[in-house]
């Protein structure tokens, strides 16, 4: 058992660290979630992009260093602590390309996956619908065959960054008679802007546009954008849930780099002789290394060829959880200042609280590790 | 990086764990309770048959040099199993003499607890004042607060533990002067680290028997004429105690790798704290038969919480983190 770094992953993060010290905005850039915001990430992912930062991960023909999944957590780890921006274009990069890396065609990847990589092209989610979160795959949007492609009609909603976004990733009934909700499910790519789209933006808890409904009214998809076999939209969907709630969604350097800035918060109290809120401040620093940890293990896993699994939901509770835990504790430190909306804790105050909601509610984590890993017998669902 | 077990670092847990489990523990628990070390003992004879003391001692006193992450593994297999006896004191005892390099103490001691022979219990700065099981041990040894390492002349009456198998005393004053000086307190330090390190191993290992065993229940126990296991409201207490044992299973790691004191804290607080909840989420879901002393169930539940706090509590150990963070 090592924990060492090679000199090739610590070059790496050198590398990573010189160019994030050089670039990362002085001054934070506006909340993500508004239209100023979201057009000045777009320029940071382009420049992120331009020295081949964006998605150090993937093939370099893409755009990316083809490094495996240490270098990335390292990566990770300096981005985080450079205090560099949010990525407006997590939705494309963490669940749609991992799903064009395993299940599209040659020509789908070249043409989608550069525009991804620069921030040209931001992609939203459409998966959950009005009458489908939780039982995702009871959902009834539908894409009827037509000359060259489909016709989509319905709606979607909660999707994230849909309101200022491009294009669009989501799954449809192409079978209202198969005999399975799971079947007859096609999974599909679509274009924001097209005739026929109509995007709501919704406001979140804060008001911010961070989420939007779609109504779809017959828009058209050419055949090329549809991901994998007609029919087999959840079973492709199915592989792009472990990588979001795997390991790749929330890298732990983002909870390293969080944890840093509550100690220095509570440091710069002067140590509060508290020791409730010195515990809890104890509690963010043990848990995030306890995640970071737990990452490398699978990652090492990984790297031995093993795939994860259900593991990935003890992850997914884990992490929302010690996001809340963590905000709540800055919240509380920081005393009569923590109600200020513009205080530095109050946005990702408001985002931690959608963790144990979005990618699968921890309640339905909860039961796949029961069922899945204890063993326990199935109950209604 | 390659975080994960080697092969021989997991095979001397299995070899533990297949031994352990084809021994009759608990008789050796309850009696172990009653006053009679014997069975107790004979057990013990047969862990430290495979070498596991000699993980805590020196190559040239019967020991395998320190191996603390190895030592780890078996720690867990221990707690798994719910042995009796002051097994951590006893490694603790063998890290402090092999750290002190003192060879004529290293000569006398070191060979019977590496062997497991003579079962130490001791005392260390920072540590409790009760002394686990000096009514079974052969050495009692304290670390005073000025750096004196000495061989108590006894201790006081037992006192039981709310665990009836940890048997608590206070060590005399005064006995025999081994040694004493900055050497002895820097021993000290490293045998109260260890001392945390195998602590927490002991409670993860505690905590994965109390789930196993939970999640056989809820299987095979029916009410309203389904399992309980089929209830979302029991599911969700065990996939919960789950994420906190597999949590505290990298931490416990990563201290055993680099002995760092923040890290050992943190690993014996979050092994713990999992420990005791997975305790508490057992007791739960066996309703009033796990509040049973019959059930041998209640040899890991009354185990949770002293080891939780033996060797450093969580508060202890929270400050420890944050004293490291802050350096
Ligand atoms: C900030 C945010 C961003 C999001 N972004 C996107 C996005 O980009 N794209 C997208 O498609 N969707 C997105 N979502 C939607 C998200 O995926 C859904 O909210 C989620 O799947 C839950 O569905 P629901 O909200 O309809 O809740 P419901 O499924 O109606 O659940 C309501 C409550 O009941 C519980 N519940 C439901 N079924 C069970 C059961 N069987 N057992 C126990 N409890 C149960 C749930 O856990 C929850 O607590 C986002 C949501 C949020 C909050």
């Amino acid at each position: 058992m090592d924990l060492n770094h090679s000199a090739d992953v610590e070059a790496f993060r050198a590398e990573a660290r010189d160019w994030l010290a050089a670039h990362v905005p002085a001054t934070p850039l506006p909340s993500l979630e508004t239209r100023e915001g979201f057009a000045a990430h777009r320029e940071w992912e382009a420049l992120l992009h331009s020295a081949r930062w964006a998605v150090v991960s993937w093939p370099e023909e893409y755009g990316g260093r083809g490094v495996d999944i240490e270098h990335w957590l390292v990566f990770e780890e300096e981005y985080w602590a450079a205090g560099a921006p949010g990525r407006v274009s997590q939705n494309g990069i963490n669940l749609l390309a991992p799903t064009l890396f395993d299940h599209a065609t040659g020509e789908q990847r070249a043409r989608v996956l550069p525009s991804m990589a620069s921030g040209r092209t931001i992609w939203a989610q459409a998966w959950s619908e009005p009458e489908s979160g939780s039982d995702l795959a009871s959902l009834t949007s539908r894409a009827v065959r037509t000359e060259g492609g489909w016709l989509l009609s319905g709606q979607k909603t909660w999707s994230s960054r849909a309101a200022f976004a491009d294009r669009a990733f989501g799954i449809f009934r192409t079978d209202p008679d198969a005999p399975k909700p799971h079947q007859g499910l096609t999974y599909l790519m679509f274009d924001l802007r097209a005739p026929g789209v109509t995007v709501r933006p919704i406001g979140r808890l804060d008001g911010k546009p961070a989420f939007a409904e779609l109504f779809l009214d017959e828009v058209f998809v050419p055949d090329a954008d549809v991901i994998g076999e007609p029919g087999q939209g959840w079973r492709i969907a199915m592989s792009t849930t472990g990588n979001e709630r795997g390991l790749t969604l929330r890298a732990p350097g983002r909870f390293l780099a969080a944890a840093d800035r509550l100690v220095d918060l509570w440091h710069n109290l002067g140590n509060p002789a508290d020791t409730a809120l010195r515990d809890r401040v104890a509690d963010a620093v043990v848990g995030a290394r306890a995640y970071q940890l737990f990452t490398w293990a699978n990652a090492s896993r990984f790297a031995a060829g093993e795939t994860i699994g259900a593991e990935s939901s003890l992850n997914k509770v884990f992490w929302s959880r010690y996001d809340i835990a963590l905000h709540e504790s800055a919240l509380d430190l920081l005393g009569p200042d923590a109600e200020l909306a513009d205080g530095e804790w109050a946005e990702p105050w408001i985002f931690s609280l959608a963790g144990p909601i979005y990618a699968g509610t921890n309640e339905i984590q909860r039961d796949i590790i029961a069922e899945r890993l204890l063993g326990l017998p199935k109950g209604r669902r | 990086m390659r975080f994960l077990p080697s092969e021989e670092q997991s095979d001397f847990a299995r070899t533990l764990r297949g031994l352990l489990a084809a021994s009759d523990v608990p008789a050796a628990v309850r009696a172990w309770g009653a006053g009679d070390h014997a069975p107790g003992k004979e057990l013990w004879a047969r862990f430290a048959a495979t070498g596991l003391f000699a993980l805590a001692a020196d190559e040239a006193h019967e020991g395998m040099g320190l191996m603390p992450l190895e030592l780890a593994g078996g720690f867990v297999e221990l707690g798994r199993a719910g042995v009796p006896g002051p097994v951590v004191e006893t490694a603790a005892a063998a890290v402090l003499l092999t750290r002190l390099g003192d060879e004529a103490l290293a000569k006398r001691f070191l060979p019977g607890l590496a062997a497991g022979e003579t079962p130490a219990t001791l005392t260390l700065p920072g540590g409790g004042p009760y002394a686990l099981d000096a009514d079974a041990a052969t050495h009692l040894f304290t670390v005073s607060p000025a750096g004196e390492l000495r061989l108590a002349p006894g201790a006081g009456p037992p006192r039981t533990s709310i665990d009836p198998a940890r048997r608590l005393a206070l060590p005399d004053g005064g006995g025999e002067l081994l040694a004493a000086g900055p050497a002895v307190t820097a021993a000290a330090r490293d045998a109260a680290d260890w001392a945390r390190l195998l602590t927490a191993a002991q409670c993860l290992g505690t905590g994965e028997a109390l789930l196993a065993r939970t999640v056989e229940y809820a299987k095979q126990r029916t009410q309203f004429g389904t399992a309980i296991g089929a209830f979302q409201a029991v599911k969700h207490r065990l996939a919960d105690t789950l994420i906190g044992l597999e949590f505290a299973r990298p931490l416990l790691w990563a201290a055993a790798l680099s002995l760092d004191p923040g890290e050992v804290a943190a690993a014996k607080l979050t092994a713990g704290e999992a420990a005791y909840a997975a305790a508490m989420t057992a007791l739960q879901l066996h309703g009033a038969v796990g509040y049973t002393e019959e059930l041998d169930l209640s040899l890991w539940l009354r185990k949770a919480r002293p080891l939780r706090d033996a060797w450093g509590s969580p508060s202890q150990c929270r400050a420890a983190v944050l004293q490291e963070r802050l350096r």
